[in-house]
């Protein structure tokens, strides 16, 4: 008996929330995760009687503006609607969501050629937090509510199952957030809470139309977690079916510490959230002029981006990708080629110095550099500390070789002499080589670095092996 | 005494005119008022609590105003608060248990800025809970009693500012109209009262009983005084979104008079089921008097009347039930501790609410509950948009619509708290203007046999309380009824 294999089949629920100042419906801060409990809240996000929302324009804007970046219908009307559960972190007793009419449906997310369909994305509103005392829930004798997030804009970006294994989970995630990042929507951090993930995972029969039964998984905090999650759900699952067992509808909580999925909640238990509109806002009317001066402002998106470094300046794709995915990097780029540096040089730089450390020069700064590099006449080590340098004090890389002054000899007479230098000073390395101790010349090269740093180590090594031989 | 007696009898309009005669100060009205409360309140229990350090600071700042010159209509004038309207610092309830000791942070929209005009707070007014009722009978702490008949209801739910006006303890008083809390109760006890169009009035700083429908208005002693209050309270506010920028100015033309207007009697609400005699020929001769004064009287129709009860009973419910969801006990007000959170939150809630409030947030949650949100709650959207277009017709042949606000005098109290439906019924008149955003007025129009209050209603198209206002003033000028002050021997 032989079945066909099984095929993974996930769609996710992404939560980001937008750069605002200000919350969703009122006018509180937007709080740092390390304020004091209750320290960014007000009668309105307090969810005391007798408050009224009032919907933040900033939030709609970074919503339609990742709308438009992925693609999506955006239609003329649109609402909001309560979604009514109770919950202590929850201080109206419904949070404001969007249900039947959301803000923008039917887009697309290209990830390796591969479109993704983004079934809407919608704005709504955060929840406040619980803190218990104790280690576990069910033996917390107190709990407290702290309401800093509630009231926070929330932007939901749910796509179709159209992902096939956590690795396109995972890279869905983080193109993702490239984008939001690229447009300006969203910071979109894991660590800080501004990008969570929720994955929507079920197996079948490669071949069958039909979806299985799906599991929700939460609790996941960073790219990585999303990845191990997936993988040991698909594993669960897949042992599941193929022991006779079926796999049952619920969200699952997912234990980083374990590296587990435990069951939270199953379906029989989900709440009815009886949507309705919601009565103290007026629907909202887009004004299709505010769409077009939106679209016109976008910048280029990293998947167009990416595509152009490969065909235009002919970086390999790895390279083309790291770069078009942080939009500081790929503006560097774009910015040190148009002064005039080599793309592949800068290419090197940017992938080699830049992206590590995170310290970001001014185009125009590493353009200079590079020139200097490819010109010959710093060395590579020089050149790295002329960059750290300009980073720390903001000067430019010539100023800096001028102060120090920095060269490369290049010359090969001059380096010649060098290296002559060198092989008197260490016999005993010479005679090894010419034993056949070829590492031996390891220790040449170093002692040539220390008398000589200047030196043009390329030139160097081929006047050495020639001497030697 | 006989005094401090008159000065509880007064307008508006009057009393502008006197404070600034310098006839008596503004501390001195307060205190009028103050001792009437005294005398009669223990009687009518229009109130829940009173505010003296508001009104001691209010009522200084307002012979201050005075003595500047500031001819502001408001400033001094003492007023009411019904017990929904949050003011900071003061406790606010909401005539519910659950909210006891509840003390807002902030004061609302509307407060604010009689405020700001100079009004003097003597105290909050007692209500149904959470605004759900037609008598007052359902507020958690006690009934109110009409001025007019001790033994009687003042209607409700806001029957505690009615009363309150109608007793002379105070000279205005706000109260808030979902389906007829203001209009029903101001028509019981013989004053002014009036709801504006949705929107006009911010709701923010409103305890919530359904969004779509509260609107915060005035009782008054005249239709002049309630244009006033209105005009004070009136325009758009950023803390609600629902609220209009539209402009309406209802002054200029108040006393213009009938003459040429068309005036639509709508048969469903002339030949409503259940009305009184009484009722049906004070409102003829309310029509008759409108006529004589140069009104053209129309026919029209409201054909879907019928069934604006049931929607108004599936929308209210189901607004209140989410709105009412806040309340767990966690946050503020009353609360019964429980195993965990849940039991706490239940307990609360079962304590805290009253019967009508936990019958309604029962009905409201089934009617939006998956599987039947279609049968009901979208059904009854789709009655309230056929109610609106039945009076959007009706505006093509008339200016203004007349009719009895509530079919009965005010009833005995305990008459109708075992039989909910028929308490219901006391809003059929009233709550097609709620659910079609109208705005609308319930002024006196005379007193049956048994010296009991009768009001008649004016409704007029959206944004047009300026129409609504003049043709109540007309009837005013041309009856020569006015909204007294009951004796209360």
């Amino acid at each position: 008996m032989s079945s066909a294999p099984w095929e993974v089949v996930i769609g996710m629920e992404i939560h980001v929330q937008p750069t605002t100042r200000s919350k969703m419906f009122c006018g509180c801060a937007i709080g740092e995760l390390g304020d004091p409990p209750n320290s960014n809240v007000c009668e309105i996000c307090l969810g005391m009687p007798g408050t009224l929302p009032v919907i933040n324009k900033a939030a709609v804007e970074a919503c339609l503006k990742t709308a438009l970046a992925l693609h999506c219908e955006i239609p003329r009307h649109t609402k909001f609607d309560r979604k009514n559960y109770m919950y202590p972190d929850l201080p109206k007793g419904y949070q404001i969501s969007q249900y039947d009419l959301p803000l923008s449906k039917n887009g697309i997310l290209e990830l390796d050629g591969r479109r993704v369909r983004i079934r809407r994305v919608h704005l709504e509103e955060d929840t406040g937090k619980l803190i218990h005392a104790g280690d576990k829930l069910y033996r917390a004798l107190e709990s407290f509510v702290d309401l800093n997030r509630a009231g926070t804009p929330l932007m939901e970006i749910v796509s179709e199952p159209d992902l096939r294994s956590a690795d396109e989970a995972r890279d869905y995630a983080v193109a993702l957030r490239t984008l939001l990042r690229t447009i300006g929507a969203s910071e979109a951090e894991m660590e800080k809470g501004q990008l969570r993930a929720e994955p929507n995972i079920s197996i079948r029969r490669a071949g069958s139309e039909e979806l299985g039964v799906k599991t929700e998984l939460k609790n996941i905090n960073s790219f990585r977690a999303l990845h191990r999650a997936i993988l040991y759900e698909v594993v669960r699952q897949t042992e599941l079916l193929e022991s006779g067992g079926a796999v049952v509808q619920e969200t699952r909580g997912w234990s980083e510490a374990e590296g587990r999925t435990f069951s939270q909640r199953s379906k029989e238990f989900a709440e009815d959230y009886r949507y309705f509109p919601e009565p103290d806002l007026p629907p909202l009317e887009i004004d299709p002029v505010w769409i077009a001066e939106l679209r016109l402002a976008l910048p280029e998106l990293p998947g167009a981006r990416r595509g152009r470094l490969t065909s235009d300046y002919g970086l390999p794709g790895a390279d083309a990708l790291l770069i078009a995915a942080d939009r500081d990097l790929a503006d560097l780029f774009d910015g040190a080629v148009a002064a005039g540096a080599d793309a592949k040089h800068v290419a090197n730089w940017i992938i080699g110095e830049v992206a590590p450390t995170g310290k970001i020069p001014t185009a125009e700064h590493l353009a200079d550099l590079v020139k200097h590099v490819t010109s010959g006449s710093i060395t590579r080590d020089q050149a790295r500390e002329v960059l750290m340098e300009s980073v720390e004090t903001g000067r430019a890389p010539s100023d800096i070789v001028t102060e120090h002054g920095y060269s490369q000899l290049s010359d090969e007479a001059a380096v010649m002499a060098e290296v002559e230098a060198v092989m008197e000073a260490n016999p005993r390395a010479v005679e090894d080589y010419r034993a056949g101790k070829k590492q031996a010349i390891g220790a040449l090269m170093a002692d040539l670095k220390k008398r000589a740093p200047q030196a043009n180590k390329k030139v160097a090594m081929e006047i050495l092996v020639r001497l030697l031989g | 005494m006989s005094e401090s007696a008159n000065l509880t009898e007064l307008t508006i309009k009057e009393t502008a005119r006197l404070l600034r005669l310098r006839s008596f100060s503004a501390a001195e009205l307060v205190t009028a008022h103050v001792e009437q409360i005294e005398r009669v309140d223990n009687r009518v229990k229009a109130f829940l609590r009173f505010t003296p350090e508001l009104w001691e600071k209010q009522a200084e700042e307002a012979d201050r105003r005075i003595s500047r010159g500031d001819l502001g209509p408001l400033v001094g004038i003492p007023m009411a608060v019904k017990d929904v309207l949050c003011v900071r610092g003061v406790e606010t309830t909401a005539g519910s248990r659950i909210l006891s000791g509840f003390k807002p942070p902030y004061t609302g929209t509307a407060v604010s800025r009689l405020f700001a005009a100079g009004a003097v707070m003597l105290g909050v007014t007692n209500c149904d809970e959470f605004a759900m009722g037609s008598s007052t009978e359902n507020s958690a702490y006690h009934p109110t009693h009409n001025p007019w008949d001790l033994d009687r209801v003042p209607g409700g739910s806001s029957g505690g500012s009615a009363a309150a006006v109608a007793a002379g303890e105070a000279m205005i008083a706000l109260g808030t109209d979902t389906g007829g809390s203001i209009r029903q109760p101001a028509a019981l006890c013989g004053v002014v009262g009036m709801k504006p169009t949705y929107g006009r009035v911010s709701r923010y700083g409103l305890i919530a009983f359904a969004s779509s429908l509260d609107q915060i208005g005035p009782f008054t002693r005249s239709v002049e005084d309630a244009a006033i209050v209105l005009d004070a309270m009136a325009g758009h506010d950023p803390l609600d979104a629902t609220s209009s920028t539209r402009q309406n100015d209802v002054l200029r033309d108040f006393d213009a008079g009938v003459k040429g207007m068309r005036l639509g009697v709508p048969r469903e609400y002339y030949d409503v089921e259940g009305i009184e005699p009484a009722v049906k020929a004070a409102i003829d001769a309310a029509i008759k008097s409108l006529r004589d004064a140069g009104a053209e009287i129309v026919d029209v129709t409201l054909p879907h009347t019928d069934y604006g009860l049931a929607a108004y009973y599936i929308i209210a419910p189901a607004e209140c039930s989410s709105n009412l969801a806040r309340f767990d006990g966690v946050r503020y007000g009353f609360n019964q501790d429980g195993q965990n959170i849940t039991e706490s939150c239940e307990r609360t809630r079962r304590k805290g609410f009253g019967t009508e409030v936990r019958r309604r947030v029962m009905l409201g949650t089934y009617a939006l509950s998956s599987g039947y949100y279609d049968a009901y709650y979208l059904k009854a959207q789709k009655v309230r948009t056929l109610i609106k277009r039945d009076f959007d017709a009706a505006f093509e042949k008339c200016d203004a619509i007349i009719s009895a606000t509530s079919p009965t005098v005010a009833f005995p109290i305990g008459a109708k708290t075992q039989d909910p439906l028929s308490m219901y019924l006391c809003d059929v008149l009233t709550l097609g203007g709620n659910l079609a955003g109208l705005p609308g007025i319930s002024l006196p129009c005379g007193m049956t046999d048994e010296v009991l209050p009768v009001g008649l209603q004016v409704l007029a198209p959206q944004w047009r309380e300026d129409v609504g206002l003049r043709v109540a003033r007309a009837y005013e000028v041309a009856s020569g009824v006015k909204a007294g002050v009951a004796p209360l021997v």
